[in-house]
């Protein structure tokens, strides 16, 4: 299918509205636009972060997912007590697949599902005694933890319990920082505003542990990785790039990162920022506090990461930039074999993208260094400042389609035909058996990392062994197909 | 919700978040409102005197209770919206 016009464009998106009743579609119709790169600012053309319309299914999540889940639940050497009952955790439970080094339950606790286990009881007469004898076992059991969140789930803030005094106290008796964090899943419209509220916690509970204190010996090289959750290992096949090229990482946010990398890098000279979305909040704070300059970067893919390592050493003297081209040359003959390899088995083939809040636009570059194609594209829980920034990504005229609904996107899918879907996993099944290729972007279907370099030959792999997968191909029934429907001669 | 949103969207002294983009124009930048934005003009800048009324690069006009001498930006300001 050849690429679509404004007018068709257009025209698939009335269609898919009509099913709507008219309250409905005026809402919805808000949130789906067709690209046009000559505007400079989203809000012309698409409304985000509101509330989903009730009745749709959309696949957003909530508060507390968008901390314990994204930004918390990976600082490795802290325990984060799912406060409330156990479902919210125990069903998020390792889901997200950022890796870390340490012993599970002895000095990491990634992948363990601590929770308050709320009861009747507990609603009924409040919860803040159960969290003080919780806090007192984990550390009897798990001694080695350097830190405690607290993460509360709905009911928490339904019932008014005390968490900061219950956190205040303890931290006293214990010594060790303990951090309350208000994200109740029903505040805000979707996880977007349990990533913004998990950013103020740091802030207010951590960030300031070494103000003052100059202890730390640091270099005019040192950075901080920012908004990199090490989905896969991403992050480590990220840093080993900044580190090659001359830069000292002193703190990953927070994939494999621990509370001291945190509490250090108000030290840096300067914040590089993957995920805009869930941590651009406090690379402000820092910028404000502490005077740290801070740039959003790109690792998908050889285009943009020779592009971001330029960009970044552009902050640094001749030598890192020495270092950024020594470090792009160095990968030049590894990429090109990747690009040589896949390129022909995936050129032209076209991408339907949805997901969080930072990938809908970061990956298109690694795509098209493939030969591929983004068609359309949107965000669960981006705001007006990420669609600003991915006007100039996409081509003119593709969908851009915001907080979809599952029934718009199955008809998006149906019409436009992609060769490819990249979203979640519970969109996962439904496209496949409508016998549509698709790559899980959240946790990159069990593979990754698809950061850097030696993530982008990765990548490559798996869009390849997904779209040219022979299973497409027995997708029909052999009765159904075109041959076997030709009229079958009577036999004499 | 609704009149969350009210407040977030009418809010007339809303907390602005100001930052220099790398070219060196300033950026407006208001969290609860979603809102990024260039700093088109401003009434007073210069290191002696900063703030006033300034235009954003969507048309929109807020002011700055004027600032004497001008303060070390990066800053969050209240400003008010006209
Ligand atoms: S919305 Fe509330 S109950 Fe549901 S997962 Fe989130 S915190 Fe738990």
């Amino acid at each position: 299918m050849a690429a679509m016009t404004r007018e068709e464009t257009e025209a698939l998106i009335q269609e898919v509205l009509e099913v709507y009743p008219e309250k409905a579609k005026k809402d919805r119709e808000k949130h789906l636009a067709i690209n046009d790169q000559s505007l400079e600012k989203a809000n012309k053309c698409i409304t985000s972060n509101r509330k989903s319309l009730p009745g749709v299914m959309t696949i957003r999540g909530c508060a507390y997912a968008g901390s314990k889940g994204v930004v918390w639940g990976p600082i490795k050497d802290m325990i984060h007590i799912s406060h409330g009952p156990v479902g919210c955790g125990q069903y998020s439970r390792a889901g997200r697949r950022n890796y870390y080094v340490g012993t599970t339950g002895i000095n990491t606790f990634g992948t363990m599902n601590f929770t308050s286990d709320f009861t009747e009881k507990d609603i009924v007469f409040g919860g803040d005694k159960k969290l003080a004898k919780l806090i007192d076992e984990i550390e009897v059991l798990f001694p080695m933890n350097k830190g405690i969140s607290i993460q509360s789930e709905c009911p928490i803030g339904l019932i008014g319990d005390d968490i900061e005094a219950v956190a205040k106290v303890k931290n006293k008796e214990h010594g060790k920082t303990i951090v309350p964090v208000r994200c109740e899943g029903f505040r805000g419209v979707s996880q977007s505003l349990g990533h913004h509220i998990a950013n103020d916690a740091i802030r207010d509970w951590v960030l300031e542990k070494r103000d003052g204190d100059d202890s730390f010996p640091t270099t005019p090289y040192d950075v901080a990785v920012i908004g990199d959750y090490n989905i896969g290992g991403d992050a480590w096949a990220s840093r080993t790039l900044l580190e090659e090229m001359g830069l000292r990482v002193v703190a990953q946010w927070s994939g494999d990162g621990t509370i001291a990398e945190i509490e250090k890098t108000p030290k840096v000279k300067l914040n590089l920022i993957h995920c805009y979305r869930s941590m651009n909040y406090i690379a402000r704070h820092m910028e404000e506090k502490y005077s740290i300059p801070w740039i959003e970067y790109n690792f998908f893919g050889p285009t943009k990461i020779a592009e971001s390592l330029r960009r970044i050493a552009e902050h640094f003297d001749d030598t890192i930039k020495e270092g950024a081209e020594r470090v792009i040359a160095r990968y030049k003959a590894d990429y090109d074999a990747v690009i040589a390899k896949y390129k022909p088995r995936l050129e032209g083939k076209r991408v339907m993208l949805y997901i969080g809040g930072l990938r809908p636009r970061h990956v298109i570059g690694a795509y098209e260094d493939l030969g591929m194609e983004v068609v359309g594209t949107g965000y669960e829980f981006g705001h007006n400042d990420d669609y600003d920034r991915t006007i100039k990504e996409m081509g003119n005229a593709t969908l851009l389609y915001d907080d979809v609904t599952g029934y718009e996107f199955e008809e998006f899918v149906k019409k436009v035909q992609p060769d490819l879907v990249g979203s979640g996993v519970k969109e996962k099944y439904i496209f496949q058996k409508m016998g549509v290729p698709f790559r899980q972007m959240h946790s990159w279907d069990y593979s990754g990392p698809y950061h850097g370099y030696d993530g982008f030959a990765i990548f490559a792999r798996d869009m390849d062994m997904t779209i040219n997968n022979p299973c497409w191909k027995s997708f029909k029934a052999p009765w159904k197909t075109e041959a076997a429907s030709e009229p079958v001669k009577a036999v004499a | 919700m609704l009149t969350l949103l009210f407040f977030a969207l009418e809010n007339p002294m809303p907390s602005v978040m100001l930052r220099k983009r790398e070219d060196g124009k300033l950026l407006f930048y208001v969290a609860k409102k979603d809102l990024e934005e260039t700093i088109e003009t401003i009434e007073f800048d210069s290191p002696e005197k900063w703030g006033g009324e300034v235009v954003l690069g969507d048309g929109s006009k807020y002011y700055f209770e004027p600032m004497e001498p001008a303060p070390k930006i990066p800053l969050t300001l209240q400003a008010k919206r006209l």
